[in-house]
C-alpha cells in the first residue's frame, strides 16, 4: 500500500510486518521515532505476539536482545550515535555469539563536540563487529531492507545492522509502499533458530574459548560474511520477484559503464550524486556512479568489476578515520589492488553539514582536472581552520576548539544544546 | 514449601545437609539421587571454592523447585571462567554467559523470550559475583528489578574480583587486602565508609523477594532458592561464599569462615519481601569478629606484632550494628 509517511515510522511498519518477539527500547535522536512507533503497535494491540521491553540504557538493549535471541525468538532493536557507542560490547557479543539479532542505526555523528547530525561515524566505529552493515539509500530501501534482514540474519546466524541516515531518512516524509503481512510472511518464514536455551535439550553458550580455537572461531566468522556476498543478491533477486522492486543487494551502479570518473558513496547522498552525474553528463562528462549497500561484507570482487575500467574515483564518505584519512577508501582501493587508475577520499557531510549540487559539482570537476587532493575535506572552512592552528600556536592554553570557532564564526556557543 | 521447616537442631545443625532421618519432602535437594547435579564436577574452581559450591546448591535447589526447567545465564567471572573451558562445560541446564555487565539485561531477555513463546513453565536464573553485581553489572540489574522481570538474580559474594586476580570491588569488606587495596599505608586494605549493600538497595526496589543465604547454611539456602522459584517478578539473592584463594584462608576453612561471618553479626541472614524483612537467622551466642578474621591473610595486618585494636574495634561496631539493625539476637 503506496503511503506518506516519515522514515521513522516506515521502519517501525518494516519490522512489525516481520513479527518481531521482542523489542528492546531506549531513545536518543534520531532512531527514537522508530521505537515509539513499535511500543504503540505493541500497546495497542496491532501488532501482537510482540514483548516491548523498555530498558535502562543501550548496553541493556543489545543484551536484553542477546538474551532473547538466544532463548528463541526474533530479535529487534534500533539506536545510534553514542547509544551504538554504549551498546559496543555488547554488539561485538552477539555476533560472537551468532544471533541474529537485527538492529536500525539512525546514522549520527559522534561527540565531542556533541552533535546530533547525520554522517556515518557511528556505524562505521563497529564495523569490524561481525555484523552485516547494510546501508539505505531511500526511505523504501530502509524498508525493503529490514525485511531482507531478518532472512539474512536468519538463514546466516549472524546479526544484521540496517544504517540510514540519520533525519535526511528516519525524519523525511516519503511516500513508500508498504507491504501487505501476506506479503512478508511468505517472503520471511517464522523463526527457527539453530540453537536455544531449553531446559528440554540443555547446551551452553558463550563458553570460554583459548588460544587453540579462537582462530577458528574468527575464522568462520569471516566465512559467514563470504557467504553473506552471495546470499544478499540472492535475496535482493528473490525480493525483487516477490515485490516487484530492486531494493538491496551489495551495490547499485549508476551510468557507469563508459565513465572516466565513478564516484562511490554510502546512503542517501547518493541521490545527490546521481542529479549531479545528470547534469555534467548533459555537459558531456563521462562520470557515473556507485552506490555501497553492503559495507559488511565488503563486495570487493562486484566493486572491482563495476570500477576496473575508469579512469579515476572519488569516494565520498562521511566519516573520517582520524589520523588516516578515508575509511570506505581503504576498502575500495583494496578492491583494486593492481589497476592503475587515480583515487581520491572526500570527507563530506561530517554533523550533518549539507553536501550541496554545487560543491559536488566543484568537486567532481576538479577531480576530472585530477586537481583534487587525495584526502579533501568537502567545503572546509580553511580561514577558519588556519585560524585556529595559528591561535594555538600561539597560546599555549588554547580552550576547546569547538566552542572557539563558534564565537569566532559569530555563533554563541551556549546555544547550541 | 513456603513454610519455615519444622526440623529439630540436632537432626540437620548447620554441619549436615541431607537427613535420613527425615521424611523424603523434607530433605536436603543434595541428599537426594535425583539431584540434577546442574553444576556437575570435574571443573577447574581451586580447592575449597565457597561459589563452586553455593551455585551447585542454588542451582540444583532451583531445578527441583521448578521440575527441572532453569535457563542460566551467568556473568563473567570464576563461575563463568571455571565451568566452561571450551570444549567442555560443567553446567547440565541450558547456560549462557555474554558479559561481564549484561547479566541481568541477558535474562531479562531469555525471559522476555519466554514470554513471547507463551512458556511460563521454564524460569530463569542469572548469576554473577559480587563485582559483576555491586559495580559493573549494577544498572542492568537495578533495571531488571525495576521492569519486576521474571528472574531470580543470584550473587555470589567473595567479597573482591577473584577472577582478574583479587581486587577490591564495592562489596570489599573494609581492611581487607586485596590486590588494589594493599596493606600499606596509614589505612591498609580496603578504607572504611565504602561499598554498597547490594540487598538493601534490592530491597528499595521493593520486588517481591530478597534474601541473603551462606554456604554455612545449606539448608537455608535450598529453602531460600526453592521459596525464590515459588515467586514470579525480580527476585534478589545474596550469598555469602567464601574464596580460599582471594581470602588467603585454608581450603577446608570455607564453611567455617561462612559460619563465623553469619555467627559474629557481619552478615546477617534474613529474607524480605517487598522491602520489608520478614525473616531473619537469629544468632544463639555471637562470636568475635577477631574468631573470624585470624583465618584469612587478608586480614593478617590487623593482628602484626601490634595489633590494629582500633579498626578490629571499628569492624566488631560493624557486627554489633547489624545485630541491633536485624534483631539478630533473641
Ligand atoms: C567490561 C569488562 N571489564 C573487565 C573485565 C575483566 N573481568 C572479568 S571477570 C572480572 C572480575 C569478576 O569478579 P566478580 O564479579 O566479583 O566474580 P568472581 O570472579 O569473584 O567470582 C573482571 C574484572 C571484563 N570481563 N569486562
Ligand atoms: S579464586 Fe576463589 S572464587 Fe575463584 S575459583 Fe578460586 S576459590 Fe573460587
Amino acid at each position: 500500500m503506496l503511503k506518506q509517511t516519515e522514515g521513522s515510522h516506515a521502519v517501525a511498519e518494516a519490522i512489525a510486518l516481520c513479527r518481531p518477539q521482542v523489542v528492546c527500547a531506549y531513545p536518543i535522536t534520531p532512531q527514537t521515532h522508530i521505537v515509539e512507533g513499535l511500543g504503540e503497535m505493541v500497546k495497542s494491540g496491532e501488532l501482537t505476539g510482540c514483548e516491548f521491553i523498555n530498558v535502562e540504557s543501550e548496553f541493556a538493549a543489545m543484551s536484553v536482545a542477546i538474551g532473547a535471541s538466544a532463548g528463541g525468538v526474533r530479535s529487534y532493536t534500533a539506536t545510534s550515535s553514542q547509544g551504538l557507542l554504549f551498546m559496543a560490547e555488547a554488539v561485538y557479543n552477539a555476533s560472537g555469539l551468532g544471533l541474529p539479532i537485527v538492529m536500525t542505526v539512525g546514522n549520527r555523528a559522534i561527540g565531542a563536540p556533541i552533535n546530533i547530525w547525520n554522517d556515518h561515524s557511528d556505524s562505521m566505529s563497529v564495523r569490524d563487529a561481525g555484523w552485516i552493515q547494510l546501508y539505505a539509500e531511500t526511505n523504501q530501501e530502509a524498508l525493503d531492507l529490514h525485511i531482507q534482514a531478518f532472512r539474512l540474519a536468519e538463514e546466516l546466524a549472524c546479526p544484521v545492522m540496517v544504517c540510514m541516515d540519520g533525519f535526511i531518512l528516519t525524519h523525511a516524509y516519503e511516500r513508500v509502499d508498504v507491504p501487505s503481512q501476506e506479503e512478508v510472511d511468505a517472503f520471511l518464514p517464522p523463526y527457527a533458530p539453530r540453537q536455544i536455551l531449553d531446559p528440554a535439550e540443555p547446551v551452553s553458550m558463550g563458553a570460554l574459548v583459548g588460544p587453540e580455537a579462537f582462530t577458528e572461531v574468527r575464522y568462520l566468522a569471516h566465512h559467514k560474511q563470504l557467504r553473506a556476498l552471495d546470499l544478499i543478491p540472492a535475496l535482493a533477486a528473490e525480493f525483487k520477484r516477490a515485490f516487484g522492486r530492486d531494493s538491496g543487494g551489495l551495490l547499485r551502479t549508476y551510468r557507469t559503464e563508459d565513465a572516466e570518473t565513478i564516484v562511490v558513496s554510502l546512503g542517501s547522498v547518493n541521490g545527490t550524486v546521481q542529479e549531479v552525474v545528470d547534469e555534467m553528463r548533459a555537459r558531456g562528462t563521462r562520470i557515473g556512479s556507485v552506490s555501497i549497500c553492503s559495507f559488511r561484507p565488503f563486495p570487493l570482487e562486484t566493486l572491482r568489476a563495476a570500477l576496473g575500467h575508469a579512469k579515476r574515483v572519488v569516494v565520498l564518505e562521511k566519516c573520517l578515520a582520524v589520523g588516516l584519512g578515508g575509511i570506505v577508501s581503504d576498502g575500495v582501493r583494496k578492491s583494486l589492488s593492481g589497476i592503475q587508475l587515480k583515487g581520491y577520499t572526500v570527507i563530506a557531510g561530517l554533523g550533518g553539514r549539507a553536501i550541496t549540487r554545487a560543491s559536488l559539482t566543484r568537486l567532481f570537476e576538479d577531480a576530472e582536472r585530477e586537481t583534487l587532493e587525495p584526502v579533501t575535506f568537502l567545503d572546509l572552512n580553511t580561514d577558519i581552520v588556519n585560524h585556529e592552528l595559528e591561535r594555538e600556536r600561539q597560546e599555549r592554553r588554547t580552550g576547546p576548539t569547538a566552542e572557539a570557532i563558534l564565537r569566532r564564526m559569530g555563533t554563541v556557543a551556549s546555544r547550541i544544546g | 514449601m513456603d513454610q519455615p521447616q519444622t526440623i529439630k537442631y540436632y537432626q540437620t545443625g548447620t554441619f549436615t545437609v541431607g537427613n535420613r532421618l527425615l521424611s523424603e519432602d523434607q530433605r536436603s535437594v543434595q541428599s537426594g539421587m535425583e539431584r540434577t547435579n546442574s553444576l556437575n564436577s570435574g571443573h577447574r574452581a581451586c580447592q575449597g571454592c565457597g561459589e563452586a559450591l553455593g551455585a551447585r546448591y542454588a542451582i540444583d535447589a532451583a531445578m527441583r523447585a521448578t521440575g527441572n526447567k532453569v535457563i542460566c545465564v551467568n556473568a563473567t567471572g570464576c563461575l563463568e571462567v571455571f565451568s566452561t573451558p571450551y570444549p567442555e562445560t560443567s553446567w547440565q541446564v541450558p547456560w549462557i554467559h555474554s558479559l561481564f555487565g549484561n547479566a541481568a539485561a541477558v535474562a531479562s531477555g531469555v525471559a522476555a523470550a519466554q514470554r513471547a513463546l507463551g512458556r511460563d513453565d521454564v524460569r530463569v536464573i542469572a548469576q554473577g559475583g559480587d563485582g559483576g553485581t555491586t559495580d559493573i553489572g549494577f544498572g542492568c540489574l537495578s533495571g531488571m528489578f525495576e521492569r519486576n522481570d521474571d528472574v531470580l538474580y543470584i550473587c555470589y559474594d567473595n567479597e573482591a574480583y577473584m577472577n582478574t586476580g583479587v581486587q577490591r570491588s564495592s562489596a570489599t569488606p573494609p581492611a581487607a587486602r586485596t590486590a588494589t587495596t594493599p596493606a600499606l599505608g596509614p589505612e591498609p586494605g580496603n578504607v572504611f565508609g565504602t561499598g554498597k549493600n547490594v540487598p538493601l538497595i534490592a530491597m528499595a526496589h521493593r520486588i517481591p523477594y530478597v534474601a541473603t543465604a551462606s554456604v554455612a547454611n545449606l539448608r537455608d539456602l535450598e529453602a531460600k532458592v526453592t521459596r525464590a522459584m515459588q515467586i514470579r517478578g525480580a527476585r534478589y539473592l545474596h550469598i555469602f561464599v567464601p574464596c580460599p584463594l582471594g581470602w588467603g584462608s585454608a581450603s577446608e576453612d570455607t564453611i567455617r569462615l561462612a559460619r563465623l561471618a553469619v555467627e559474629s553479626g557481619l552478615y546477617p541472614l534474613f529474607e524480605a519481601r517487598h522491602g520489608k524483612v520478614t525473616s531473619r537467622t537469629t544468632i544463639r551466642r555471637p562470636v568475635p569478629v577477631t574468631d573470624y578474621l585470624k583465618l584469612q591473610k587478608r586480614f593478617a595486618h590487623l593482628f602484626g606484632k601490634a595489633p590494629d585494636t582500633v579498626r578490629i574495634a571499628q569492624i566488631q561496631r560493624m557486627a554489633d550494628q547489624n545485630i541491633a539493625d536485624f534483631g539478630l539476637i533473641e
